[in-house]
């Protein structure tokens, strides 16, 4: 079967798919793409089941070469991605010959880009997911980020599977934009004072250096505490927006802890959590304020728009 | 979404996000509300929903993640409300009890003299204090493997340390307020450091990779830094 040898790893690029979920209670988070919806686009587009393994990039991307011939895809943010020099765009299927060497460069926009391949990466599932989770060392290739040298197998194709032809570069980044993040009320929203929730709410926060795959630290205007209770640790999930005592809050992202202690302004909700997953430092957006009911509309359109891809 | 039903006081339900439901089972950290959340728990075990992805037992809640391409708020809402009606109804199977080997004091422990000095005892008598207390797993997070550990003696209770370590080794056992932990991986921390264990606490080659589950009791017993040596070889 075909493989692929990591030339050069780029600045974190771990195996991912969509996540380990049923391990919460020992205190290990699903992990899982940054950004599912490319990680599941580009494997519909090299004819793969959504949750094959791929492989994440962050912010700059790694250099491979085909070990045998392959059909991969690019999708996420536009690394400027190049085969033996050759422009290799993002969002549709790319047959490549074994020997081909795949550079790809720094993001243009946005923060992850994915590859995926026919087949997908063959790593032995933990605990039922080939995901990688850095902190706990578990899944992916060997539990941690590539490093030169790796070789990954690529995976013998299962049954055909639901294979899209291309998707429209420009419908896709319409639900990977990162200039508003849309927030449902949080456990502990009204913990805040509505003066510093609308001034929130009405400025740009932005993303600060600190910023991984287990939270994403913001510089944004304070929100304010009107309640002073001690908070009892509680669970908390991808996306919550929780508050630490110096008021600058923190996204938990897809490799969180699974309990903490400080009060949760908001959450994310599941159809811009792909949004987060391309925020990068410095990054500006403004949070919008929606109900359970429109949060669950707009998952509904982009599982609408998936379904409707050819 | 609030359940109508439950007119006992510290019961809620109520959605943390458009994929996710906190359960209120209580206000504080007592025996009676974590028998409540593991009665809780074991029901969610007994009664699976196809749609739930994780659940997160802490104190006194228990948040429940779905797959909400799967199910709604209102069905997981629903399906959860029903359940608690049967929580009295429950019975726990008994808990484990874990021992935990714990070379104290020297390099594994660099607190054990400050807290000893603090409690006005000496560092054998908080090692005997410490080794001498049953312990129970309220719950597991923070850090895969992390479990929180109720039942410190009061006389050696330590407040957190105002600035956490950037790096703790794995193994190593702590203090801080109530609570005593041991540190599975190495990851930054605020306990108040007092030994170190040979025992894998989180070891992901494993089956099952976390040696405490929640509900466990556990009890910690000195061993010498021979002892230590020869345990961690044996653990590897």
């Amino acid at each position: 079967m075909p493989a692929i040898r990591v030339v050069e790893p780029g600045f974190q690029t771990t195996v991912q798919d969509l996540g380990r979920p049923g391990c919460a209670h020992m205190g290990v988070s699903p992990s899982g793409a940054a950004d599912a919806l490319s990680l599941r686009l580009g494997n519909l587009l090299v004819g793969n089941p959504e949750n094959s393994a791929s492989l994440e990039m962050t912010l700059s991307g790694g250099v491979f070469e085909f070990e045998g011939d392959c059909l991969i895809a690019l999708t996420g943010s536009d690394f400027a991605s190049r085969l033996d020099g050759m422009p290799a765009p993002n969002w549709v299927p790319i047959a490549v010959k074994s020997g081909q060497v795949l550079r790809c460069g720094k993001t243009r926009a946005g923060a992850r880009c994915y590859l995926s391949v026919h087949g997908g990466i063959d790593e032995p599932l933990a605990l039922g997911s080939a995901s990688t989770h850095l902190l706990a060392g578990m899944g992916g290739h060997e539990g941690r980020a590539l490093r030169a040298g790796d070789v990954l197998r690529v995976a013998v194709p299962a049954a055909p599977s639901r294979h899209v032809k291309q998707v429209h570069p420009q419908r896709a980044l319409r639900w990977l934009a990162t200039d508003v993040i849309r927030i449902t009320p949080g456990p502990q929203a009204h913990w805040f004072s509505a003066d510093s929730v609308e001034r929130f709410l009405e400025t740009p926060a932005m993303v600060l250096e600190e910023f991984s795959r287990a939270a994403i630290h913001l510089a944004a205007r304070r929100l304010e505490l009107v309640r002073r209770d001690e908070m009892l640790i509680e669970g908390v999930c991808c996306g919550a927006v929780q508050v630490p005592p110096t008021g600058r809050p923190v996204i938990l992202f897809v490799e969180p802890q699974t309990t903490g202690n400080f009060p949760k302004f908001a959450n994310v909700i599941t159809a811009d959590l792909p949004r987060v997953g391309q925020l990068k430092p410095f990054d500006k957006f403004r949070f919008e304020l929606v109900s359970f009911d429109e949060a669950r509309e707009v998952l509904r359109q982009q599982e609408e728009w998936i379904d409707s891809l050819e | 979404m609030h359940a109508a039903a439950h007119v006992r006081t510290g019961f809620d339900i109520a959605p943390a996000s458009d994929h996710s439901i906190l359960v209120t089972l209580g206000a504080e950290i007592s025996p009676e509300i974590h028998t409540r959340v593991r009665k809780f728990c074991e029901l969610l075990a007994r009664n699976l929903h196809d749609a739930v992805m994780n659940v997160h037992p802490a104190y006194a809640s228990v948040l429940v993640t779905f797959e909400p391409r799967m199910a709604d708020l209102e069905e997981i809402g629903a399906y959860l409300d029903a359940l608690l009606e049967r929580i009295e109804e429950v019975e726990l199977p008994p808990a484990r009890l874990i021992e935990v080997p714990v070379c104290y004091g020297g390099e594994f422990g660099p607190d054990l003299e400050e807290i000893a000095r603090r409690s006005n005892i000496t560092p054998e008598e908080l090692i005997r204090l410490h080794s001498s207390s049953e312990y129970t797993v309220y719950f597991l997070g923070f850090a895969p493997g992390f479990a929180y550990l109720v039942g410190v003696d009061p006389r050696i209770v330590a407040p957190r340390l105002e600035k956490p370590r950037p790096e703790i080794p794995a193994g190593s056992v702590g203090i801080a307020g109530a609570q005593t932990g041991i540190y599975p991986l190495p990851t930054p921390g605020s306990l108040r450091l007092i030994g170190r264990t040979p025992l894998r606490i989180f070891d992901p080659k494993r089956t099952k990779p976390s040696l405490l589950t929640f509900g466990d009791r556990v009890r910690f017993f000195p061993v010498s830094p021979e002892e230590f040596e020869i345990q961690c070889r044996q653990s590897e």
